[in-house]
């Protein structure tokens, strides 16, 4: 087997909250927290995790938007954690983000010639024909066509789901190795969300991308995602293939999260939810042991609340970082 | 007493912007009996909003055209005056909890002095009665009495949610309309509101209008929905029926675009977008996304009634 594309160990990323007149420190915020996973080569995985949880952080330290402080990220067999800035540029090239708001990530005064064009300007693409055969592709890629009708328009003058979609374009024309998607269709509409996360898919398999869909989701990730990570307060705490999570989960959270999760069915209305109680930790300060301790309904006392548990494997490919599944 | 709590004929509120005239509720019909729930659930910009603010009230400025019957408990709200309708019925028999409004709580005020000035100023309240009764509310929906005294950073989002609803219940109204009540919160604090809510409609017997862009959510509450789109309900149906056999081919295409985490199921979507409401076409509004539109539907769909109550706007319903 070939060796994976991007691997992370341990990856930590804290921030640090200075407060009052000489910005003392107040502490850190733990925002990544020891994160191991691997991507393979054109392979879809999904990070899912509630607000605050760090799977934002997790997707920007990845790419080096944030300096990670701990750890390792090794992409394509090099390790990249600390290269300095100007010896990323080729790493820059092979990443590409799409992120959130569709609208916020554009430049409001370029069209989407200008748009697609930049990247290709200062990673040194010289030829102007070169630079026009590659924005026809991209566009054609995310099926923005005819193209002659987008190719002149700025932003506000498209719709939310083709202004994602020229933002995937933007993200694919250096021909990138690793997409990471940040909720790329959390601000779509239901109909239009299916059609971005197809066209995702598609490009996924069609040339080989490796994409980590990053989600509060879980219901959207069965149609795209080969594994799924769930995140909990900067930790990963159950990774398996999305079937295996979907059909046996183990981490108390993973179970709470698919309980509360509603399909379309006019029963639901005649039952209550059970939902774990209190909120995810502050993770300035966050709880020891377990950080899903306080609200477990399983916690096992003396243990849960007093050592962080390992990652379990529990069944070829399925990991557990919980203490339930110590079976030492 | 009437039957249906809530029953709206033919409501209309266009409203003039400079491009020209917006048809955000463009003839709309449904009922609510006494108890239950409507679940309104469209696209962003089919006009949601604008029916719940139509039925409350509370009109954009430059609103051209507002007609039509909302009969409330039998009473026609659209003749009443404003004076009348302010003190009678807005806030007071029916509530309106806004989307996001968990971000318009005052920011220097504690909870309970946000929550005690209305019934001081309306109701007459000595203050001690007042924050006894705030302070039940929010014992009623999971808040302890203790967070009266904070302000409202010092709260979560789900909690600052929360206090919004208890603080539309104050004055104990019949009728609760809600946009988009959880569109900000996490999936387990969204869980939360909505046991709440369930707990609301059964306790209090409280009627409800939930209108929300989220079909699977939708039917944590719903026990009628209404499908809009652009401008139009173009399914009116029971809940029982609506999630396994909607009628509108929109209906039918906005729910073969849901994913659902039990059930494998073929996603799909629909090509094209909503018309503007600037100048919606002459006919059927779907036509132009429809898969079996045909000639009938560049005139305007008559609402078909299916077993009496429920009706579809389509022309391939309309026999004969």
């Amino acid at each position: 087997m070939s060796t994976p594309l991007l691997r992370t160990e341990r990856l930590k990323k804290y921030f640090e909250v200075k407060r009052g007149f000489i910005r003392r420190s107040k502490g850190y915020v733990r925002a990544v927290d020891g994160v191991s996973l691997t991507l393979n080569r054109g392979e879809a995985i999904s990070i899912v995790g509630e607000s605050g949880c760090g799977k934002t952080t997790l997707g920007k330290t990845i790419l080096r938007l944030y300096e990670p402080i701990g750890g390792k990220i090794i992409f394509n067999n090099k390790d990249i954690t600390y290269l300095r800035w100007k010896d990323l540029k080729w790493y820059r090239r092979e990443t590409g983000l799409i992120q959130q708001d569709p609208f916020g990530a554009l430049p409001s005064f370029m069209t989407t010639k200008g748009i697609l064009q930049e990247p290709l300007i200062i990673n040194g693409v010289k030829d102007k024909k070169e630079r026009m055969e590659k924005i026809y592709r991209s566009l054609e890629q995310v099926r923005l066509t005819p193209i002659e009708d987008f190719i002149g328009k700025y932003p506000h003058m498209l719709s939310g789901g083709q202004q994602q979609r020229l933002v995937i374009a933007r993200s694919i024309i250096l021909e990138p190795k690793l997409i990471i998607a940040d909720e790329p269709v959390s601000m779509l509409d239901a109909s239009v969300r299916v059609e971005i996360l197809k066209l995702l898919q598609n490009l996924q398999r069609d040339y080989k991308l490796s994409i980590i869909y990053i989600t509060h989701d879980l219901s959207t990730t069965r149609y795209f995602s080969e594994m799924i990570y769930i995140m909990y307060a900067g930790h990963i705490v159950e990774g398996a293939s999305t079937k295996e999570i979907l059909k046996s989960p183990m981490h108390p959270y993973t179970k709470a999260l698919l309980n509360v999760i509603p399909d379309p069915d006019p029963s639901n209305r005649l039952k209550v939810r059970e939902v774990p109680a209190g909120e995810p930790p502050n993770l300035l300060s966050p709880p020891s042991g377990c950080r899903f301790n306080p609200r477990c309904i399983n916690i096992i006392k003396g243990v849960c609340d007093s050592k962080e548990p390992p990652m379990f494997e529990v069944d070829k490919d399925h990991y557990v970082k919980c203490w339930l599944y110590d079976h030492t | 007493m009437e039957k249906e709590h809530l029953n709206v004929k033919n409501l209309l509120m266009y409203y003039r912007t400079r491009k020209g005239e917006v048809r955000a509720v463009d003839n709309v019909s449904f009922f609510l009996p006494r108890g239950e729930t409507v679940a309104v659930i469209g696209e962003s910009g089919c006009g949601k909003s604008s029916l719940a603010r139509s039925i409350i009230r509370l009109l954009p400025r430059n609103v051209s055209i507002y007609k039509g019957i909302v009969l409330f408990n039998g009473l026609n709200l659209m003749e009443l005056d404003e004076e009348s309708f302010m003190k009678k019925i807005r806030w007071i028999k029916i509530t309106y909890v806004p989307q996001a409004a968990l971000n318009s709580l005052n920011p220097v005020l504690r909870i309970g002095d946000q929550m005690i000035e209305p019934m001081i100023l309306h109701q007459k309240m000595q203050k001690d009665d007042a924050l006894h009764k705030a302070a039940n509310a929010l014992r009623n929906i999971g808040i302890s009495k203790e967070f009266i005294k904070s302000y409202p950073f010092e709260l979560s989002g789900g909690m600052r949610q929360r206090v919004i609803i208890a603080m539309s219940l104050l004055t104990n109204p019949e009728l609760m309309i809600l946009d988009e009540p959880t569109s900000s919160l996490d999936v387990l604090t969204q869980a939360n509101i909505m046991n709440i809510l369930k707990n609301i409609k059964k306790d209090l017997k409280l009627s409800m209008i939930f209108i929300t862009h989220d079909v699977s959510l939708s039917s944590e509450l719903a026990d009628k929905v209404a499908v809009m789109y652009a401008g139009q309900i173009v399914e009116f149906n029971d809940a029982d029926i609506i999630y396994h056999e909607p009628r509108h081919p929109y209906s039918q295409k906005l729910m073969e675009s849901v994913p659902t985490l039990r059930t494998d199921k073929k996603l799909s979507f629909i090509p094209g977008s909503p018309p503007s409401l600037l100048s919606p076409p002459e006919g059927c509004r779907f036509a132009e996304r429809c898969p079996y539109a045909h000639e009938r539907c560049s005139r305007d769909p008559p609402l078909v009634y299916i077993d009496k109550e429920f009706y579809v706007k389509c022309w391939l319903y309309e026999r004969g």
